[in-house]
């Protein structure tokens, strides 16, 4: 760890966050979702678009992206970021923008990304017919695999097979996320789900079943990163960036060194060591759960079970509310929202939880948060740890 | 300065590739400064970073490393495996056992490589095999 990571530390905190249009907003685009989640997420920080001078967004579909949003929302800015590395880029985002704020290349970042795959009319059963095309991988297509279902479904049939993970384990990610989503008025799926009806539900790419699978839902977020010295003085709690950090090992699931190891054990490494924490310490987690063997794998390599125990680890309502561990508090890609990329969701809800204002879902007294997004084929993941003022 | 033309008749590592699919024969590669196997063709060694490498024929053996079935309605074709299959040569990739039924394709499985050429155009599955 280098000393300038090293005294990144807390330089920055998140200072507004916001979410549009979650679940589905028939009739809006996903700019309109992206710039109702912005303005909301700006006033949210006490701030003015015109203070906003660092734009960090990305789009499943828009090669460009940055440039349109630019324009709608009338921004200047002298830091721009449009990296796209799947769902976990608003996560990935952090770390340059620390670095830009403390350069004084820009003083306030507006990270934001809004999608209606759900109801739009070209939306994304076609964005996924146009992958070969766009994005090929001339290796995998012609085997026609469901993707991304199946390239998870391979990474879980490989767990069960070394761990004797089971179906019923994964199965109890998603009633724990749904559970948790009961108690979220923004949740999409609130309805009570059991093991059976996640064991009994339609098979998609074996082992997982469509209730092992998130959301397809619309939804817009937004969040604020300024200096910590600046979000002192802005009306919202500061919740400060103690660690960041993104890996990447593999883009498709046949060059994954390890179906059973994800480059979270990289990025989660240095996230921790920038920190200064490990997972002992983290009150709160939220893990991109785009599939129930997701979590698991995360629990694994972000260090809250060993190696292979994550199915044993989160069987019984032991991530599920009044379990030993919070995980996923919002009701995650499962049960909450997933608009294509869910990352900066699982960002939100975590600065939520440390500012103390999730109602009946809040984990008590959270003072250090991990969020961690996931993006691709189990192929790019970035880990934040956050924290309050007690944690710096 | 590096600059190289490409000479009339050259193609990338992934159309020669093809090519030879689509004439029924599998080829693989394998750096001659690192020794070890890459798949899929690559124009550089992602091991070592070198340039060094040749066409090898495997062996065709090979193991079941993870398995899916990819449920498909009738009218899309049906059920369908798909498996990542490792080669004995040390190299995976994605395939599928194309001699049994998607169900029955198991982890461990011992696997031999066959092209299908369908509409000219070749392909890499696996056929299970016993005592191999």
């Amino acid at each position: 760890m280098s000393d300038t990571l090293n005294s990144l530390r807390g330089s920055a905190a998140i200072a507004g966050v916001a979410t549009f249009g979650c679940g589905e907003a028939p009739g809006f685009t996903d700019m309109e979702l992206l710039a109702r989640s912005a303005r909301a997420a700006v006033a949210d920080a006490g701030l003015k678009m015109s203070d906003i001078d660092g734009l960090c967004t990305a789009s499943a579909s828009a090669v460009m992206w940055s440039m349109p949003v630019i324009e709608y929302l009338g921004l200047n800015p002298r830091y721009i970021d449009g990296t796209m590395i799947g769902g976990s880029s608003f996560i990935a985002h952090l770390l340059p923008a620390m670095h830009a704020i403390r350069s004084g290349q820009c003083s306030a970042v507006l990270v934001c990304y809004g999608s209606v795959q759900r109801t739009s009319t070209f939306g994304r059963k076609e964005v996924v017919s146009l992958r070969p095309f766009l994005d090929p991988q001339p290796y995998e297509h012609p085997y026609q695999p469901m993707l991304p279902v199946s390239a998870y479904a391979l990474a879980a049939s490989r767990h069960m097979h070394q761990f004797g993970t089971t179906r019923a384990q994964l199965a109890d990610v998603a009633v724990a996320a749904r559970a948790w989503a009961r108690l979220n008025p923004e949740a999409f799926m609130r309805e009570p789900l059991t093991r059976e009806d996640v064991l009994g539900a339609r098979m998609v790419s074996d082992p997982l079943s469509v209730r092992d699978c998130c959301l397809v839902t619309d939804g817009g977020g937004a969040y604020v990163l300024v200096s910590a010295e600046r979000a002192k003085d802005l009306p919202r709690k500061p919740v400060y960036v103690l660690g960041n950090a993104t890996a990447v090992w593999n883009r498709q699931i046949s060059s994954m060194p390890d179906l059973t190891v994800t480059s979270a054990s990289q990025s989660g490494r240095e996230a921790y060591a920038m920190a200064g924490l490990s997972a002992k310490d983290i009150d709160v987690v939220q893990l991109y759960d785009a599939f129930t063997i997701n979590t698991l794998l995360f629990l694994e390599d972000l260090g809250f079970c060993p190696k292979g125990e994550g199915g044993r680890f989160v069987a019984d309502g032991a991530i599920a509310p009044g379990g030993k561990l919070p995980v996923n508090t919002n009701g995650g890609g499962l049960s909450c929202v997933h608009p294509g990329m869910y990352g900066i969701f699982a960002l939100i809800e975590a600065v939520r939880q440390l500012r103390g204002e999730c109602g009946e879902r809040q984990v008590p007294g959270a003072r250090t948060a991990i969020a961690h997004g996931n993006g691709g084929m189990l192929s790019s993941q970035a880990t934040a740890i956050l924290g309050t003022e007690d944690a710096l | 300065m590096t600059t190289t033309p490409v000479k009339e008749g050259a193609t990338g590592v992934q159309a020669f590739h093809q090519a030879e699919l689509d004439a029924g024969r599998f080829l693989i590669q394998r750096c001659t400064d690192c020794g070890k196997h890459v798949y899929y063709p690559r124009e550089s060694c992602p091991h070592c970073g070198g340039a060094a490498l040749e066409w090898k024929t495997p062996s065709g053996l090979g193991t079941v490393h993870a398995v899916t079935t990819a449920r498909r309605k009738p009218a899309e074709g049906g059920d369908l495996n798909v498996s990542l299959i490792d080669l004995d040569e040390g190299v995976r990739l994605m395939s599928r056992v194309d001699n049994l039924p998607p169900a029955a394709v198991r982890i461990g499985q011992r696997v031999k490589a066959r092209v299908q050429v369908k509409d000219g155009r070749g392909l890499v599955v696996f056929d299970a095999a016993e005592g191999l």
